[in-house]
């Protein structure tokens, strides 16, 4: 007689791509006062780790959450300050490299060379953004693919997702309703 | 107003990304056509030489400098009213501004067909990349040429990007409409989208400094373009002006196109709720300014001349009013210095047909306001009157211009009929958000 083990092998790459979900309740608002209400609660009754999600950026909603503001401006600056340094390395080295007298100018003259500076900056200070942007809405932020979505909240609802063990779901439904949810959706 | 809800918004702008009618594969069709004729052509200029567009001496550069010139221009009221407008926080900008910054990015992607065209041995165009060759050689970094191809490159990576982040919400919002194999491909454009909170606090400050670095750029850009010219010593190009002149400029050519892309969008995919009559009115206000300022540079440019005392310098603008190529420059005088004082008329700013005439007889005078600053100055260069000689755009120039206009709309229509030609979140951020509260007021009214 043999006996069958199961034994569950790791699978790194089916851990990252497709995340288990994460239980919780998704309550679905079709009025922003509603969302700020339940935000309120929510925040009253001690979650702080729940996911709103808007049609458009309102910046009540951003006040009611009390978010620390997006590290992006660290990239802008850091892409900035690295492009304009590229900039000047770029043209005064090229140019002390193989040094050509032009215009009876000096071999590195600078004022030409700002505006390869400028045009720098802007290039790598902007590149640097959108990664920034990549880097912490998609990358950093690797709940959101578990959680439940809805597609009206790309419409005209609002929707708040609070992740909860099924013992506390049934509180955090009633905190939802009670702050004017239409829908509330376990999962 | 009241009938303009966020449901509104998403289901009017996604359905402009419906089946495609007979009429779009016929505008298609002619776009592509317009660009077949440019290739051929192009084919005979590699074949016979740059000869063929007339070059010949003292003119080296004639209609493709012109029309590159004239693109670039085009391009930078997009990113005016993208990035500048939303800076100052102007909401009309909302309804206008993607079909604006779309233009931006195919009007840089004719405009840098240009240079290639003009160099004529297209297979040489990375002689000016700076990379490491077998002789050593750089590039010369004192050239106003090497800024441009920097700030066009620059230009044309920044819009692309800003525009791909302006799409991302509205590719989301599509993507939650649509179905079969249209839901697939906006669910990998959409880049994972759902518009949480995370998403949109990045997003924001991430648009923010975009905004503010598209600022300056666009600034820049026609200033680079501006200083090929005003960097050398022909009279006529030799200007300090020249920088802010050209801005102006390119802003009023740019906000014509707006106008004239935008008056056939509107009524053909009924967004007549979404960009109304003050939304017009407002671009007008804008191509009032800039044209006045456009209008200012041409009193200064002549009255600077004259008032130089410099003979080479009156003699070029002599010969620009009255010599050969008056015509041109008339043009160009009545179109950009006389015709937007027609807006000063409310009447005029609020009439669709009226604006949609005026904005193209706009982008007439500023393609002969470009013609006649590079043609018209090198053909009667006061240094050398003795190897003056007129110049004439021949059937190549008009073929490569034509082909020009066939690959910008030919990208400009494959745009609108896949993509959401009118910002879906941004509209609806200028629309009152919905409240409880309201909700009970207008049920008590009804």
């Amino acid at each position: 007689m043999t006996t069958h083990f199961h034994v569950p092998l790791p699978k790194p790459l089916h851990d990252i791509f497709r995340p288990p979900p994460t239980p919780g309740v998704l309550g679905v608002f079709a009025h922003l006062d509603a969302t700020l209400e339940a935000i309120k609660k929510l925040r009253a009754a001690g979650h702080a780790d729940f996911t709103v999600y808007s049609p458009i950026p309102r910046h009540e909603i951003e006040d009611a959450l009390g978010q620390p503001v997006s590290p992006v401006r660290m990239f802008t600056l850091i892409g900035g300050i690295a492009g304009c340094a590229i900039g000047a390395w770029l043209t005064l080295w090229m140019s002390y490299d193989w040094p050509i007298a032009v215009g009876g100018k000096p071999i590195g003259s600078v004022p030409p060379y700002v505006v390869i500076m400028f045009e720098m900056t802007v290039l790598f200070g902007a590149l640097s953004t959108i990664l920034g942007i990549l880097f912490n809405a998609a990358f950093a932020a690797r709940r959101l693919g578990t959680i439940q979505y809805d597609p009206r909240f790309t419409n005209d609802r609002f929707g708040v997702f609070v992740p909860a063990a099924s013992d506390k779901a049934a509180r955090v439904e009633a905190v939802l309703r009670e702050a004017g949810a239409e829908e509330v959706r376990r999962g | 107003m009241a009938r303009v809800t966020y449901d509104y918004v998403t289901r009017t702008i996604a359905r402009t990304l419906g089946a495609p009618t007979r009429g779009y594969f016929l505008l298609l069709g002619s776009a592509v056509g317009l660009l077949g004729v440019g290739i051929i052509t192009l084919l005979f200029l590699l074949r016979y030489g740059l000869g063929l567009a007339g070059y010949s001496h003292p003119v080296y550069w004639a209609v493709f400098i012109t029309c590159f010139v004239f693109w670039v221009g085009i391009a930078h009221s997009g990113t005016l009213i993208s990035a500048i407008l939303f800076l100052f926080r102007s909401g009309w900008r909302t309804a206008v501004y993607r079909t604006a910054e779309a233009m931006t990015v195919f009007a840089v992607m004719t405009a840098g067909l240009f240079p290639l065209i003009h160099i004529g041995r297209q297979w040489y165009f990375y002689w000016l990349i700076p990379y490491p060759n077998e002789r050593g050689l750089w590039p010369n970094f004192k050239s106003p040429l090497i800024w441009d191809e920097f700030a066009i490159g620059t230009y044309f990576t920044v819009s692309t990007v800003f525009l791909i982040m302006g799409l991302i919400p509205d590719i989301a919002a599509v993507r939650d409409l649509a179905t079969g194999w249209r839901k697939k491909l906006y669910g990998i454009t959409a880049l994972g989208w759902t518009g949480a909170n995370e998403q949109w606090r990045h997003y924001t400050r991430g648009y923010l400094y975009l905004a503010a670095l598209a600022t300056p750029l666009v600034l820049s850009v026609h200033s680079v373009v501006s200083w090929d010219f005003a960097m050398a010593i022909v009279p006529g190009w030799h200007a300090t002006l020249f920088a802010p002149y050209f801005v102006a400029g390119a802003i009023y050519s740019g906000v014509g196109l707006v106008i004239t892309l935008l008056v056939p969008i509107r009524r053909l995919f009924h967004l007549e709720e979404i960009i109304t009559v003050d939304h017009f009115e407002n671009l007008a206000k804008l191509c009032l300014l800039t044209g006045s300022i456009v209008s200012f540079s041409y009193v200064t440019e002549n009255f600077v001349a004259w008032f130089s005392g410099n003979a080479s310098e009156r003699a070029a603008f002599w010969y620009r009013a009255f010599g050969p190529y008056w015509w041109a420059s008339w043009t160009m005088y009545i179109c950009n210095g006389l015709l937007p004082w027609l807006l000063w008329s409310k009447k005029v700013r609020t009439n669709i047909t009226a604006l949609f005439v005026i904005s193209i007889f706009v982008n007439i005078g500023m393609w002969f306001e470009r013609y006649v600053i590079i043609v018209v100055s090198l053909a009667g260069e006061p240094y050398e009157p003795w190897a003056n000689a007129v110049y004439n755009p021949t059937w190549a120039d008009w073929g490569i211009m034509a082909g020009s206009f066939g690959w910008f709309f030919m990208w400009f229509l494959l745009f609108v009929k896949n993509f959401p030609a009118v910002s879906i979140s941004e509209v609806k951020e200028v629309l009152p958000p919905p409240k409880r509260v309201a909700a009970r007021a207008g049920a008590r009214h009804a």
